[in-house]
């Protein structure tokens, strides 16, 4: 299945979870907010989290900035 | 110096700092400790996980700095809330830097998107702190919404230009009940210290710093300026007047 991560199209597998898509990734999810078709998505329901087919995933994290 | 109190917590530094531009995170913790700042700004931004990077944050000690998260790269009040309830999902305290800029080449504020985000973050818990122009009607509507305080721009951002917004700045000053932090264009610890003199409650510094050669004695520097701007503020500046006074006694001279 696709999803639209950060903008650009993904390729994974069917069932997959937000929190294992963030360790594929190897993104630590205390240092990222997740966004799943623009509803912020609580850390302790990442796991939880299944992805379907066509799903927006925005992962965002602290930069510099003034 | 006197303390700074915003939202009801007290801070002994008039000095905030923002975190964007430097060339690395040392140079960035040398100028946050060299400013004595206690509250430092950060932004959001999408993770790219094509260049995996060190995470900025590690480097901020949560013991000793309030991070105050900004909205920047906002265009309208709806992603600006966006940002803000982001922020707080991570975990940051309620308190965020609205900024709402359109328009990319001045990234000039936008009033009215900024007057409407404003009010529904406030309704939501949130501290918020705008960043506007130095416009003084603005200014009341949005501490009538509740902010915690204004922040107008002594210019643009990034332009180390320093205060150009004087005579505006002077009456939000005037009128202001609540703090009043000069945000964006000070370049120079003089400018610093201007905003400070004219009775500005506190400043926030990014760019002199990190483009400064030496990012850690900048900081010094600014704090330094902002010290003497606070100071001469509170000791009392005297008048500009257009006719001389002499400081030595004019009279008992040499002849009659």
């Amino acid at each position: 299945m696709e999803i639209t991560f950060n903008g650009t199209l993904h390729e994974l597998e069917a069932g997959t979870s937000i929190q294992e898509l963030l360790d594929q990734l190897r993104l630590d999810c205390l240092q990222v907010v997740v966004e799943h078709n623009h509803n912020i998505i609580p850390r302790q329901r990442l796991a939880e989290t299944v992805l379907n087919n066509g799903d927006t995933l925005e992962v965002i994290h602290f930069v510099g900035g003034g | 110096m006197d303390e700074l109190i915003i939202a009801g917590r007290s801070f002994k530094s008039r000095l905030m700092v923002g975190t964007g531009k430097f060339a690395s995170n040392e140079a960035m913790v040398a100028a946050m400790e060299g400013s004595g700042s206690e509250i430092v700004t950060v932004a959001m931004r999408r993770v790219d996980v094509d260049n995996p990077q060190d995470s900025m944050l590690k480097h901020i000690d949560p013991n000793r700095y309030l991070l105050l998260p900004n909205t920047s790269g906002a265009r309208d009040a709806e992603e600006a809330i966006r940002l803000a309830r982001i922020a707080r999902a991570a975990g940051c305290e309620p308190w965020i830097k609205l900024e709402v800029t359109p328009d990319p080449y001045y990234l000039l504020p936008d009033p009215i998107e900024t007057l409407k985000a404003a009010e529904v973050l406030v309704k939501e818990g949130f501290i918020v702190l705008p960043y506007i122009n130095a416009d003084p009607v603005l200014a009341k509507h949005l501490q009538e919404a509740g902010t915690a305080t204004v922040m107008p721009l002594g210019s643009p951002i990034g332009t180390n230009k320093g205060v150009r917004t004087r005579d505006n700045l002077a009456i939000i000053i005037e009128q202001a009940t609540v703090p009043v932090v000069v945000d964006a264009g000070l370049g120079a610890p003089s400018h610093a210290a201007e905003a400070m003199e004219m009775g500005a409650d506190a400043v926030l510094v990014n760019t002199a710093l990190a483009v400064a050669r030496d990012p850690g004695a900048m900081g010094v520097a600014f704090r330094k300026g902002v010290e003497a701007g606070r100071e001469a503020y509170l000791a009392g500046l005297g008048k500009q007047q257009d006719k001389a006074e002499a400081s030595s006694p004019l009279t008992g001279f040499l002849r009659d």
